[in-house]
């Protein structure tokens, strides 16, 4: 807390002041709470506000563009393997159309076609020849399917429709999968034959697998019923079924979002290979294609931290300087008024005080008159007899107004300074006449002063007035720092040519360090409960300051307080002026 | 020694006549101007001992009217007041100041102090 203290502005640390004289006008910390939020909002809000935008903006960007591109190589997908698959179908359609019948029965010469195919276009395992009553009437190739009949078969029944035909992926006798693709040629009797060719999926695999696909991506084949047909990365083996929707049949590539079993958000693309029974299925991670933008969003948070945190730092920096030079600024004002307040104060008493002793010195002038008249006829004429009794009262009542008299020539003499302007004065005197208003409290209270004032003090040119506030001041502090018994030392000596030192001392109850660094400051005061505005030293301070003088102050708990004041010999204006 | 005394207040300035008298000095006393004036034109005195503060003249302006008819005439002023400007007034001059209640010695040795030559 106290490591907290020390950072705190000085305009929270006071208490606040809501009545009483000494009030400030202005609630401080609430003007601070108000500008720190207000700022806050107008520099924030529209920072949160664009950021916000641009985070989403930037995430659907991503996403749209991860969907694009995904639907951009569903779409070559598709145009590549049916393209594989249409050039094998085409291949085999001019060589039914370039041989006939006859001459593909001859074994030697389907061989040779076989070899011509093998070396112009990969994955071709066998050919047949198969007659309209679907069977095989020539085959070569690495298995004895010569003469086998084709005519209850499923394909066998559609070709005469279609033309072609292109079977799903199968194990076949070898327990590799293949598949079988066959084209028709009609005869112009109407009849018609079949050649009928085995394509190895080895090409069809790195086909699909040649595909760049990021975010996890897989890329295979299905059938209509959902059965896979090539190998996956991350999916079921072969042969079996996959495990999500299968897609509605659309002419072009289509795109969804899905959640797979472990409920990740996936994207599945999706294409009908026209003419095929295959269904083109790619399958990406929406986690993984998003990493970029996680990256993204990773910079967009820091940099928006980054830059709440250096905008809220400098508001509450600039802030609270402001408030804080507000506060010291009102502070002065508040002090100088008081300073003012208090100057006027002490004028009203002297002028108060001064038309008391006039009124009080004219009877108090009779009455030595009349006393000194009784006393004049007891002693010049022989009308009374002389009577010692009745003399020294008068002389009792003489001295009584003697006393008196000097009283209110004191009064007069101080309430005729509190407007006064430079004059010349002599430090003595002024110390002799502050003392003597402390006089009777310092016999009450047994405190003993001692004055030591050095021969070489000259008269100097001052405002006596303020000298007398000074001293009061500081010597009435000194009395309520000291108990009874205690004792003063006042010590006035030259400072080189041009200053004065008097040097206060008591041996009272002294001061904190912490009390000593604020003393001078004003409405800090060690007396509130016995009723100290805390103004004293500081205007203390103010009237030494207007002379040209300084002050400095020495002081140790339990052991006492020693002021030092140096003052010009040549008021400030003059020493100017020089 | 011959002096005019004037005081507004009659109490005090008939009884500082009396005690004067007493320690022989020839006292008149007035207890406004216009008679002190009238008192002056009739006599001479070597001293005037006035109040500063008086009802219609003040003792400043009566010292100039004085000091017209007698040229020579010394003065001590009286007063019950500390006021700055007549204390430098007064002070400035040949005169002397004391403020009220004055010791009879203290006034004596002040008058002797005043017309010595």
């Amino acid at each position: 807390m106290s490591i907290l203290n020390q950072f705190k502005p000085e305009f929270w640390q006071k208490s606040e002041l809501s009545t009483g004289p000494f009030r400030q006008m202005f609630n401080f910390r609430r003007i601070w709470k108000i500008s720190v939020l207000l700022t806050s909002l107008v520099t924030l809000l529209p920072l949160i506000f664009i950021t916000s935008i641009d985070y989403n903006f930037t995430q659907k960007s991503i996403e749209s563009e991860n969907l694009l591109r995904t639907l951009r190589i569903g779409s070559n997908a598709k145009r590549s393997i049916s393209f594989f698959l249409s050039e094998r179908i085409s291949a085999l359609s001019f060589v039914v159309r370039t041989n006939d019948l006859q001459e593909l029965s001859q074994p030697e010469r389907l061989r040779t076609i076989l070899t011509n195919l093998r070396d112009s276009f990969n994955g071709f395992v066998d050919l047949g020849v198969i007659d309209r009553n679907g069977v095989q009437i020539n085959y070569v190739g690495p298995y004895p399917l010569e003469g086998r009949d084709y005519s209850k078969q499923e394909w066998f029944k559609e070709i005469p429709h279609k033309g072609f035909y292109i079977s799903e992926v199968f194990l076949g006798f070898r327990n590799v999968p293949h598949l079988i693709i066959a084209a028709k040629y009609t005869l112009p009797d109407g009849s018609f034959y079949v050649l009928r060719a085995a394509l190895d999926t080895t090409r069809f695999n790195e086909l699909l697998r040649d595909f760049e696909l990021s975010g996890r991506g897989d890329a295979f084949l299905i059938n209509n019923e959902g059965i896979i047909q090539t190998p996956t990365l991350y999916h079921n083996p072969v042969f079996e079924k996959i495990s999500y929707t299968i897609p509605a049949y659309s002419t072009h590539t289509e795109i969804r979002e899905e959640k797979n079993k472990v409920g990740e958000d996936i994207i599945i693309c999706s294409s009908y290979i026209p003419d095929s029974p295959y269904i083109l299925i790619i399958v990406k991670e929406k986690d993984e294609l998003m990493k970029s933008w996680r990256e993204t969003r990773f910079q967009l948070i820091v940099f928006l931290i980054i830059s709440i945190s250096i905008i809220l730092l400098a508001i509450l920096g600039f802030s609270t300087y402001m408030v804080n030079s507000m506060y010291l600024l009102d502070q002065r004002r508040l002090s100088t008024l008081h300073q003012v307040e208090y100057s006027n104060k002490l004028a009203s008493i002297g002028r108060l005080a001064a038309g008391v002793a006039h009124e009080i010195n004219n009877p108090l002038a009779i009455i030595n008159e009349k006393a000194g008249l009784i006393k004049d006829i007891f002693t010049y004429t022989d009308t009374c007899p002389q009577n010692s009794r009745i003399i020294e009262l008068i002389d009792s009542v003489l001295a009584s107004v003697e006393r008196c008299g000097k009283i209110t020539k004191r009064l007069l003499g101080f309430a005729r300074h509190i407007d006064s302007a430079i004059e010349n004065v002599r430090l003595d005197s002024i110390i002799t006449e502050v003392l003597g208003f402390l006089n009777k409290e310092a016999e009450y209270r047994n405190i003993t002063v001692n004055v030591d004032l050095a021969d070489n003090i000259p008269e100097f040119q001052s405002d006596r007035g303020k000298l007398q506030q000074i001293f009061l001041n500081i010597i009435n502090n000194a009395f309520s720092a000291m108990d009874v018994g205690g004792r003063l030392y006042i010590l006035v000596r030259r400072e080189g040519e041009g200053h004065v030192i008097a040097t206060i001392s008591d041996n009272g109850c002294g001061m904190s360090d912490t009390d000593l660094g604020k003393i001078f400051e004003p409405f800090y005061s060690t007396k509130t409960k016995t009723g100290g505005t805390g103004l004293g030293l500081s205007i203390t301070y103010g009237l030494i300051q207007e002379l040209g003088g300084t002050i400095h102050v020495a002081s140790r708990l339990g052991e006492g307080t020693t002021f030092a004041i140096t003052l010009p010999l040549q008021p400030p204006n003059k020493s100017a002026e020089k | 020694m011959h002096v005019l005394l004037v005081d507004d207040e009659k109490e005090f300035v008939t009884t500082l006549a009396e005690r004067l008298s007493l320690r022989r000095f020839h006292v008149d006393f007035a207890i406004r101007a216009l008679d002190a004036l009238s008192l002056a034109e009739k006599n001479v005195y070597d001293l005037a001992i006035l109040d500063m503060k008086m009802p219609g003249t003040s003792g400043l302006e009566l010292k100039e009217l004085l000091e017209k008819i007698q040229t020579d005439m010394k003065f001590i002023f009286l007063t019950g007041h500390g006021s700055e400007a007549d204390y430098v007034a007064g002070s400035s001059e040949s005169a002397c100041y004391l403020v009220k209640p004055v010791n009879i010695d203290t006034l004596i040795a002040k008058m002797h102090e005043a017309v010595k030559p």
